[in-house]
């Protein structure tokens, strides 16, 4: 925190005991501070008080005044005066929780021995401290169908429910995605989805996980273990840049579930079903288990290690070498690749973009977000919003729940640039500025911002030439802060770690001879090589043209770039030394394959979009795995000489040492956007982002969770419709030079020049179907 | 002197009371103008000085929850009138609203301009085509004589068949368009009612003796009824009495004077208990056939004033029975939201169920009564609170019946003889 | 079914009442019904629609109250008040004799879609008791045989008019027009009231 806030104290006594609190908590939280627990279900900190359940009654007396009845604690705020008695010093608390108790679970099945929630339930919990031993109810039960699938991945089984509502309100105030509501009435009402609309919230996974009953069930972790059987690690999710707190729960060996954990600062108590169901491609049949080493008949055959370390430090030596590591890398792994870089291969060389970047990103990184801190609490104080080349829901979960949050409590106003008004943008009641693909520039100019404005920036900006210098210049203008949220887990770390051509670890710039000498000098090196490196592009096209020989490559996909033709073709070419856990187009064009650890299976951490660290251990502990920093320790050795970076912890420390860089940062060169392209009937100027869920390697083999996934649709505008003769549901075929795509139409609010897909979807892989995402012309006809 | 003084009822036997012809025609929209002529908070002040309390059951002062209205806040006030009436035996709404709309019409542009709202609401339950009729119509008629439409706007708005929605936070979630389940409590409606704006919420009987008030002036108002219950209000005479009906009346009537000048109980028979204010009200017997029927004297007894549905049952009706169809209807109408009133009428009705067929044990009596004490002050509402209500006051004074249950093996009553057409060979 | 231009128009009228458009539900699911004869899924889809909803939120309403049903009713809805004090006083006769004439259950509609046979809760005539509401009119004092001739004056197309209502009985969809808040014009026809509601009156007149 960096202001001091005022905060109004109130004392309270509850059993007995003086308790300050802030003003406005709430009694059951306020018992909570003495280590009093209230039984309770209905109640959840981050959701609206309800007073449905009726189980956390207590007493209450405000100056001598009693309440005639006991009063639901999870609905009263403290009050000065207040004396609070619960089922520890009130018989009638007490008795009145017991009758609570006893009517939850009158119409309750006796089915815990079957049921997940078995052992970690509060049901079972509050049942055995504040039930009957006995039943008085000799009467009938309700029953229902059991279980009945409300999505593909969530099950419901209303014979469990105690009507509590956490699943419902989560849905409607946290997600706004109200596709789950109560039915019915009195005895008969039940949670349910409208029959013919299933529960697709990217969210869904937080009401089951906060169901205090087993109603809600996960169809993944459905009968698949006791909670008494699992082993518990905290950990941070892989998947994007938001930074959730996680657990992960293992059991022999294996990632049976994971469950948000809670960070206020960060996630709250949320996660995105993609962070928490998409975990199987850890234990997919096909994971690298041995190296691999190509041999004279050109075959990748299973080597041993030190055949495989020295193979690849040969080829290496060889020739010129680069870099290239994806943008999952932990953050000391992708230190250890920015060390390796320029210690073992003397180049800067490097570059964690495995996706369209530009140069004018890479200045946008060195000069703007590099070292940077702005944070979730800056969002919650923002008087304002501006998206830029971002889709918080679908490209950065947690990032929607939090700007959400503030919609829903303040009217944040949030606007975005964009072609295409999205689902997530309309829940937030965005101001929708609508644009030309690639013109996106002229309107982040033209927006009023304060100095107490965030924007927003995905990596999508780097694809339309000139915003991001815009959105520097509207900074520099307002006092608005940037914040660059990238899709991926690890780019916030790599870009720290200076696994990028233009600057080193810490934020130095390469081209600073006195931050090369910083750096140099904390490695032991006598210089560090000065030439600003290549980019993924650039070194994919420097192998193509003979100027590098070799790569080493980490984590990459090399269809996810602008041109996965070239970058095939240099795969092909070089001598590669390739770090991965599971085979991929690179493995199959490598010379040496090393195997390396999953992110379960390694500790380290990695930087969210705000730049805070997300250190995690390793939840799965017998893996044979080497992370991939151990991997380049030993590849370095092998070619005689030292990272000197022996653990994970060594490099954490390594990088806790470099300190903030107060040197001249990287100067913004002024880039701008190119012309609007001349269109005529067919053509189209071709907008996509990613889905949350869509074709992600990470979410291989999840089935439950791909049935989730928004249905994949090419938008067009309402006029363009209608000039073409097209209404929902025709097939459009788009094309370009590459090739097709041939998606059913969606009209919606939508630029009338674009026409949006989906990028990685099923049936919608525009990089490698059409070899275009963003900005270029296509040829649209209805088939 | 007459006991009964119709006002509110006193037009209702000409055959168009219900047309705004009629209803001008006996001085109908003056007190509307008159009040408009007046200072908004002298308004409040005179309905505060007449006495009037709420008639939809909880008898607040009508005044003094116009005067929680914040002013000068620059918010949407809202007026929103319970015209639900679906309390068991209650009945005095509907006619009053089928033979004379405009009342309450008036009424309600007279309190928008006392509370500064400009928009009302009526939520009438839905199961009575005519009466929507007859108040739709009253209204268009209304608008077409510049009542309304000139700063006031009057909707009527149908419910749909929950009687939960005469809960006044029910009923403006409802209203707004969700489920009508209760809010919690604060914030109140008149901090934050209908669309989270400061919001009057009043039962029909309320507002329509407004015109009335106003015309007439707080002292006559004040003139009738008893120390702290004034004006009059209907009584709603139901069940084993010769002549049932409407009695407009001074509060402070018994029902033993209602009975003797309507006609008394069912020739032949005689009382054996019957609801002040409909079924969420503790029964009475014979012996509170002289309760002072005002808020005070029917709380005095033991029971609450309720909306003055006088619901009688003479010795041929099984007290068991009367209380499970009761509590059958409460089961029904729960409306989920809360576990004592939803888990609990589940139960409650199964235990009725087996006592009412001599299936139950005097032990269930004890567990009844257990359980009603974790229901009654438990629930969100007050629905839960009137559940218990006939199955504690019932037993309190006819256990014996219950037990002749359990030891008879069933119910001892004849159903027939309790019917209206006995001995008329149905 | 396919609404018209004028049922949109009308639809839209609806959520014009409202100063905000979420409180158009329920009268817009009385329209559906008026249409439809119950409130079926494309009604529910609509509605969520118009009002910019998801479809959950409305079937949430839809199914909370007890006038919107589910499945098609008979022509006429009949609704025995089976409520304590009707139930007493020959409800549970009425209903009873009404089951076996007709031929069906509780929620049950005659095989020719005219009648449909429901029992109801308190309908607020308590001093009409026992009562018999069609379509929501009040039919009052009924007996087993008046309800039964009710009944069979509803199957042969020539139902008898309501004891406090119109002159004649409207259908179970145009009832609900009206619910609907659209005025068919029928307001001044019937009684201004029952012999019981100016019971009071009548008496205070002879000066007792």
């Amino acid at each position: 925190m960096t202001t001091t806030e005022i905060v109004d104290m109130i004392t309270v006594i509850i059993d007995g005991f003086e308790v300050s609190v802030p003003k406005g908590t709430l009694v059951i939280r306020a018992a909570e501070q003495l280590g009093i627990q209230i039984p309770r279900f209905c109640d959840h900190p981050l959701l609206d008080p309800v007073g449905a359940c009726r189980q956390c009654l207590v007493d209450i007396e405000i100056n001598g005044r009693a309440f005639p009845k006991p009063q639901a604690s999870c609905t009263i705020p403290v009050e000065p005066g207040m004396i609070v008695k619960t089922q520890l010093t009130s018989v009638v608390a007490d008795k009145a929780q017991k009758g609570v108790m006893e009517l939850l679970l009158i119409n309750h099945p006796l089915d815990c021995p079957v049921c997940d929630k078995g052992g970690e339930c509060p049901l079972q919990n509050q049942a055995m401290s504040t039930g009957r031993s006995q039943t008085r109810f000799e009467g009938v039960k309700r029953t229902f169908e059991k279980p009945i699938n409300i999505s593909s991945q969530v099950l419901l089984d209303r014979e469990r429910c105690v009507l509590c509502a956490r699943c419902t309100r989560f849905s409607a105030q946290i997600a706004s995605d109200p596709f789950i509501t109560l039915n019915e009435r009195g005895a008969l009402q039940q949670v349910g989805i409208y029959e013919k609309a299933p529960f697709k919230s990217y969210f869904s996974g937080n009401a089951v996980q906060i169901c205090p009953v087993g109603a809600l069930t996960g169809a993944s972790y459905r009968f698949r273990a006791r909670p008494f059987d699992l082993v518990s690690t905290p950990s941070a999710c892989e998947h994007c840049a938001s930074g959730c707190d996680m657990r992960t729960d293992v059991r022999r060996g294996k990632t049976l579930r994971r469950l948000a954990g809670d960070d206020a600062s960060v996630n709250e108590e949320w996660n995105c079903d993609k962070g928490r169901w998409a975990f199987k491609y850890v234990t997919a049949v096909d994971r690298l288990t041995h190296p691999l080493v190509r041999n004279d008949a050109g075959d990748l055959v299973e080597a041993s290690w030190p055949e495989a370390l020295a193979a690849a430090a040969k080829g290496l030596k060889a020739a010129s070498a680069a870099v290239l590591v994806g943008g999952r890398a932990t953050h000391e792994d992708a230190y250890g690749y920015s060390k390796f870089a320029r210690i073992a291969l003397s180049t800067n060389d490097i570059d964690f973009r495995s996706r369209i970047s530009s140069d004018e990103e890479r200045d946008f990184l060195a000069a703007r977000v590099v070292g940077s801190s702005t944070t979730y609490r800056d969002i919650d104080r923002a008087d304002q919003v501006l998206l830029v080349g971002f889709e918080p829901e679908e490209e950065s979960p947690i990032v929607f729940l939090r700007l959400n949050k503030q919609f829903r409590k303040r009217a944040l106003k949030v606007t975005t640039i964009s072609s295409k008004l999205s689902i997530g943008v309309e829940k937030l009641n965005g101001e929708f500025v609508k644009v030309a693909p690639g013109q996106e520039a002229a309107s982040v100019s033209a927006q009023a911002l304060t100095a107490q404005s965030i924007i927003l920036v995905g990596e999508r900006a780097s694809e339309s030439a000139g915003v991001l210098t815009a959105v520097a210049a509207l900074s520099d203008s307002t006092g608005a802060k940037i914040a660059w949220i990238p899709r991926r887990a690890g780019e916030r770390g790599a870009l720290e770690a200076g696994a990028i051509g233009n600057l080193l670890p810490g934020g130095r710039p390469v081209a600073d001879s006195a931050a090369r000498v910083d750096i140099a000098t904390l490695w032991g090196a006598s210089s560090l090589p000065s030439t600003i490196g290549r980019s993924s592009d650039e070194i994919y096209a420097a192998v193509n043209s003979g100027a590098i020989g070799a790569l080493l490559v980490g984590g990459v996909d090399p269809l996810d770039g602008a041109n996965g033709e070239s970058a095939l073709a240099a795969l092909e070419k070089a001598f590669v030394v390739c770090l991965e856990i599971a085979p991929s187009e690179v493995t199959s064009r490598a010379d040496v394959v090393l195997p390396v650890a999953a992110v379960t299976e390694k500790s380290g951490s990695f930087l969210n979009w705000e730049g805070r660290a997300r250190k995690f251990d390793a939840a799965v502990h017998d893996s044979l795995n080497r992370s991939d920093l151990r991997i380049l320790s030993m590849i370095a050795e092998e070619m005689g000489t030292s990272l000197n970076l022996s653990t994970v912890t060594s490099a954490a420390k390594e990088i806790a040492s470099i300190g903030a860089w107060d040197g001249a940062r990287v100067q913004m060169q002024q880039y701008s956007s190119t012309q609007s392209p001349a269109l005529n009937g067919d053509r189209f100027i071709l907008t996509s982002w990613r889905r949350l869920l869509d074709l992600g390697t990470l979410q291989k083999g999840e089935e439950n969770l791909a049935g989730t996934a928004r249905q994949t649709v090419a938008v067009i505008s309402p006029s363009r419709a209608l000039s073409m003769g097209v209404s929902d549901g025709d097939l459009l075929k788009i094309s370009t030079v590459q090739g097709s795509v041939t998606l059913a139409a969606l009209v919606e609010d939508i630029h009338d020049d674009a026409i949006w897909a989906p990028r990685n979807s099923r049936g919608s892989q525009l990089l490698v179907n059409l070899g275009a995402a963003h900005g270029a012309v296509v040829t649209v006809v209805k088939i | 002197m007459t006991k009964l003084a119709p006002v509110l009822s006193a037009h209702w036997d000409e055959k168009d009371s219900f047309t705004i012809e009629a209803y001008t025609r006996h001085g109908g929209y003056k007190a509307s103008q008159k009040a408009l002529a007046m200072d908004p908070d002298a308004v409040i002040q005179l309905v505060k000085d007449s006495g009037l309390r709420g008639r939809g059951g909880a008898g607040f002062p009508t005044g003094m929850k116009w005067g929680f209205i914040p002013q000068g806040d620059n918010k949407d006030h809202y007026l929103v009138v319970n015209a639900d009436e679906s309390e068991p035996g209650t009945c005095k709404d509907m006619p009053l609203l089928m033979a004379n709309p405009h009342v309450l019409v008036e009424g309600c542009i007279i309190a928008c301009h006392a509370i500064r709202a400009k928009h009302a609401f009526i939520y009438i339950r839905g199961e009575v085509t005519h009466v929507v009729r007859r108040l739709n119509q009253a209204i268009e008629d209304a608008y077409k004589a510049g009542h309304l439409g000139n700063g006031v706007d009057l909707v009527l708005h149908v419910g749909a068949g929950a009687y939960i929605c005469g809960e006044e936070t029910a009923l403006l979630d409802s209203l707004e368009g969700f489920r009508g389940q209760p809010r919690l409590r604060p914030p109140f409606p008149a901090i934050a009612g209908l669309y989270a704006r400061p919001t009057v919420v009043n039962n029909v009987e309320s507002i329509s003796a407004v015109p009335a008030i106003i015309n007439n002036g707080p002292e006559w108002y004040q003139s009738m009824g008893t120390e702290k219950s004034k004006g009059t209000t209907l009584y709603s005479l139901s069940g084993h009495v010769n002549n049932p009906g409407q009695f407009e009346a001074p509060l402070g009537i018994t029902l033993r004077e209602i009975l003797e000048l309507s006609g008394g109980i069912r020739t032949g028979h005689t009382l054996k208990f019957w609801t002040p204010g409909g079924s969420s009200t503790p029964i009475f017997t014979q012996d509170h056939l002289d309760t002072p029927l005002d808020y005070e004297g029917v709380s005095a007894a033991g029971s609450m004033l309720g909306t003055k549905a006088l619901q009688i049952f003479d010795e041929t009706t099984c007290v068991v029975r009367a209380v499970l169809r009761w509590t059958e209807f409460y089961k029904h109408e729960s409306c989920g939201k809360c576990t004592p009133c939803r888990e609990g009428t589940w139960w409650l009705v199964q235990i009725l169920r087996d006592l009412e067929a001599g299936k139950g044990t005097e032990a269930d009596l004890a567990k009844l009564l257990d359980l009603c004490d974790n229901i009654l002050g438990r629930s969100f509402c007050a629905l839960g609170d009137g559940a218990t209500s006939p199955i504690t006051s019932s037993i309190k004074y006819f256990r014996d019946e219950y037990i002749s249950h359990i030891t008879h093996g069933g119910c001892p009553f004849d159903p027939v003889a309790s019917t209206l057409f006995v001995g008329a060979g149905a | 079914m396919a609404y018209s231009q004028e049922d949109l128009a009308i639809m839209d009228s609806i959520i014009k009442r409202y100063p905000r458009s979420r409180s158009a539900i329920m009268p817009l699911l009385h329209f559906v019904q008026s249409r439809v004869g119950f409130v079926n899924g494309d009604g529910i889809e609509l509605i969520a629609k118009l009002l910019t909803l998801e479809a959950a939120e409305v079937s949430a309403v839809a199914t909370f109250y007890t006038q919107y049903k589910r499945k098609p009713v008979g022509e006429y809805h009949v609704g025995v008040c089976t409520n304590t004090l009707c139930a007493v006083m020959g409800g549970d006769a009425i209903f009873a004799g009404l089951k076996e004439h007709l031929g069906v259950e509780n929620d049950g509609v005659t095989a020719d879609g005219k009648v449909s046979l429901e029992h109801i809760e308190c309908n607020a005539a308590c001093d009409y008791a026992p009562v018999v509401m069609a379509n929501w009119e009040f039919y009052d004092n009924q007996t087993v045989e008046s309800a039964k001739d009710l009944v069979d004056s509803m199957r042969s197309g020539n139902p008898k008019p309501p004891t406090r209502g119109p002159n004649t009985l409207v259908t179970w969809k145009e009832a609900s027009a009206v619910l609907a808040g659209i005025n068919d014009g029928k307001a001044h026809e019937g009684v201004q009231a029952g012999e019981p509601s100016l019971l009071g009156l009548k008496i205070s007149k002879e000066g007792k």
